[in-house]
């Protein structure tokens, strides 16, 4: 919204989710810079791609199974490989769109977006970072795929909190120095913390939000993996091409360590409320605890 | 109108564009062969022509756009832009080879006046309607040129992005068929059947236009009638005869995706040289 005051270029695309994506109060005030695509995501996509090309900021929002999910070849030769300044907004990731079941809930896009050159991958961790991804999106020169979850979760930053793309923000950081360090990203990133005071006795641990999957903070990241000497990553995704393998890259060649990974292990999700989800696929607060002890017993062995 | 002057020389610039197409795709070893020969007519229309452009300038801000949406034949459009005066002839002997401004498909990055990057088929009409969609919003006077095949009809992507120029009635947009009836499998009527092409654009609120597309006269009488349509986007139909001016290759689907050898490129130049004559003295 303060987009449209700010930067008259930026326009938005909605493929017949105005009301789940938020962008009805766009539309309200801007009538003109809001293009209904209807249920089209292929041609959503190369609409974004021709309006960028022309000059404008495109932002495009649907569901991300859909997209970038079922328009990913449209993304890739006619926004990533065309370098094209579009801002795709991927609402209702991971499993927290809970009772609509697996074919809605998308845990591949990070995985998706993150593997195309010229493609910038955000996830903020609540609200506030949201809306700060969404400023920065439009500022940066080329595609940005933005990672966005249900509405509803926990608020954990606020208006002070600073956010750059490639900089990532330390949450949580034990009085000792740590045993292990937490990598967490999107609105796990609570759970994650959570865990952290639970273990406040027991680990001593730090807690990182990568809300900048794609470029990695590699300096704060290689940083505070080296001093904990064992790392958790936690993401609400597939395990497969997430957070947690990004991590991996980047510490395998650097300064191979324990690693634990909570995430969704290649497995679809099902109908249900999120937390009982969260729970049933691993990703509560105490499997992350219990992934910090074991990265942390991993170290002496 | 058009003078017979300007037609012959457009014909000629075509017959050129044809060579340099068959010596291209010799040098290349490998490429699409019918449809660049076959919109060699309407490529050489567009450049010489049509298109407000300059090629010295390829970023002249009200230059009329022209997408390639089926990116395969973008042979004809590297050898129409050389000969426009885009880049030398000679690096159009470059395609396909590492290192090349001419990949196998067009890239917008790579090549200045590449609008922009498409050779997955389907993608190109959306590109536009969204190219047409913006310039509209700042009131741009420039107009947005779509070429198709008529295979990527089958992409379930043309139709969505069909649906949409004809309900935004973008009339800045017009897009041209390269209808020659011709796909990698066969024949487009035996692998999928597109007709009838014109009633389903109708009927997705675009004004069709039908004309040989081999006919200079009748393409540019197209393009400057869809400027007087004001309330729908337009489709040229171009009626097209795949791998035009090689009598041995016309028609036949088997040269959608190679490239002459050494002795079929010699024999189609030898052809085409023929052609450029009878075009000279015909004008005389």
């Amino acid at each position: 919204m303060e987009l449209g005051e700010t930067n008259p270029h930026v326009v938005a695309l909605c493929a017949d989710l105005a009301e789940s994506t938020r962008m009805l109060a766009f539309k309200e005030k801007y009538p003109d810079r809001y293009v209904e695509m209807g249920v089209a995501e292929q041609n959503m996509a190369t609409v974004a791609s021709g309006l960028a090309n022309y000059g404008k900021v495109p932002f495009m929002a649907s569901y991300a199974t859909f997209s970038p999910g079922r328009n990913n070849e449209q993304i890739r030769t006619t926004i990533s490989l065309n370098n094209l300044p579009v801002k795709i907004v991927g609402s209702h990731a991971g499993l927290s769109v809970g009772p609509d079941g697996a074919t809605h809930q998308a845990l591949e896009d990070i995985a998706l977006m993150r593997v195309q050159p010229n493609m910038t991958v955000l996830s903020p961790c609540d609200e506030e970072e949201a809306y700060k991804a969404t400023l920065a999106a439009a500022a940066h020169p080329g595609p940005v795929y933005i990672r966005l979850a249900r509405e509803k979760t926990p608020v954990m930053t606020g208006k002070e909190t600073p956010f750059a793309i490639g900089k990532a923000n330390i949450m949580w950081e034990a009085d000792h120095s740590p045993d292990v360090v937490v990598f967490a990203t999107g609105p796990l990133l609570h759970n994650a913390l959570l865990a952290a005071k639970e273990l406040e006795h027991a680990v001593p641990v730090i807690v990182i939000n990568i809300h900048s999957i794609k470029p990695l903070d590699a300096d704060t990241i290689l940083k505070y993996a080296k001093e904990a000497g064992a790392v958790v990553t936690v993401e609400e995704h597939q395990l497969a091409g997430g957070l947690g393998s990004a991590i991996c890259e980047l510490l395998s060649v650097n300064c191979p360590l324990p690693v634990e990974f909570i995430g969704v292990k290649d497995q679809f999700g099902q109908s249900g409320e999120p937390k009982e989800l969260i729970e049933y696929y691993g990703m509560a607060q105490s499997h992350i605890a219990d992934a910090i002890r074991k990265a942390a017993g991993r170290k002496s062995t | 109108m058009i003078t017979q002057q300007k037609i012959k020389e457009i014909e000629l610039r075509a017959e050129a564009i044809r060579e340099t197409v068959v010596q291209m795709l010799l040098a290349a070893g490998s490429g699409h062969t019918a449809g660049p020969l076959g919109m060699a007519d309407i490529f050489a229309a567009f450049y010489f022509y049509i298109l407000n452009h300059d090629p010295k300038n390829p970023q002249l801000q009200e230059r009329d756009r022209l997408m390639l949406s089926n990116g395969h034949i973008v042979p004809v459009r590297y050898a129409a832009m050389a000969h426009a005066g885009y880049f030398p002839v000679e690096e159009c002997l470059t395609l396909r080879k590492f290192g090349s401004r001419l990949q196998g498909h067009p890239e917008r990055l790579k090549l200045p006046g590449m609008e922009t990057t498409s050779g997955p088929l389907g993608s190109g009409l959306g590109q536009a309607s969204g190219y047409a969609y913006g310039a509209r919003m700042d009131d741009k006077k420039f107009r947005v040129y779509c070429i198709m095949s008529d295979g990527e009809q089958d992409a379930g992507n043309t139709w969505e992005a069909a649906m949409f120029a004809g309900a935004n009635k973008l009339s800045n947009l017009t897009a041209v068929i390269d209808r020659n009836n011709i796909q990698i499998n066969g024949m487009t009527e035996d692998v999928m059947p597109l007709e009838n092409l014109r009633a389903k654009y109708e009927a997705f609120g675009w004004h069709v236009l039908e004309i040989d597309g081999h006919n200079i006269s009748a393409i540019v009488s197209a393009v400057e009638q869809a400027k007087a349509i004001y309330e729908k986007p337009t489709l040229i139909l171009a009626h097209n005869i795949p791998g035009k001016g090689v009598k041995e290759i016309e028609f036949d689907y088997k040269w959608h995706g190679k490239a002459p050898n050494k002795e079929e490129a010699a024999r189609f130049l030898a052809e085409l040289r023929t052609m450029k004559g009878k075009i000279q003295s015909e004008h005389e």
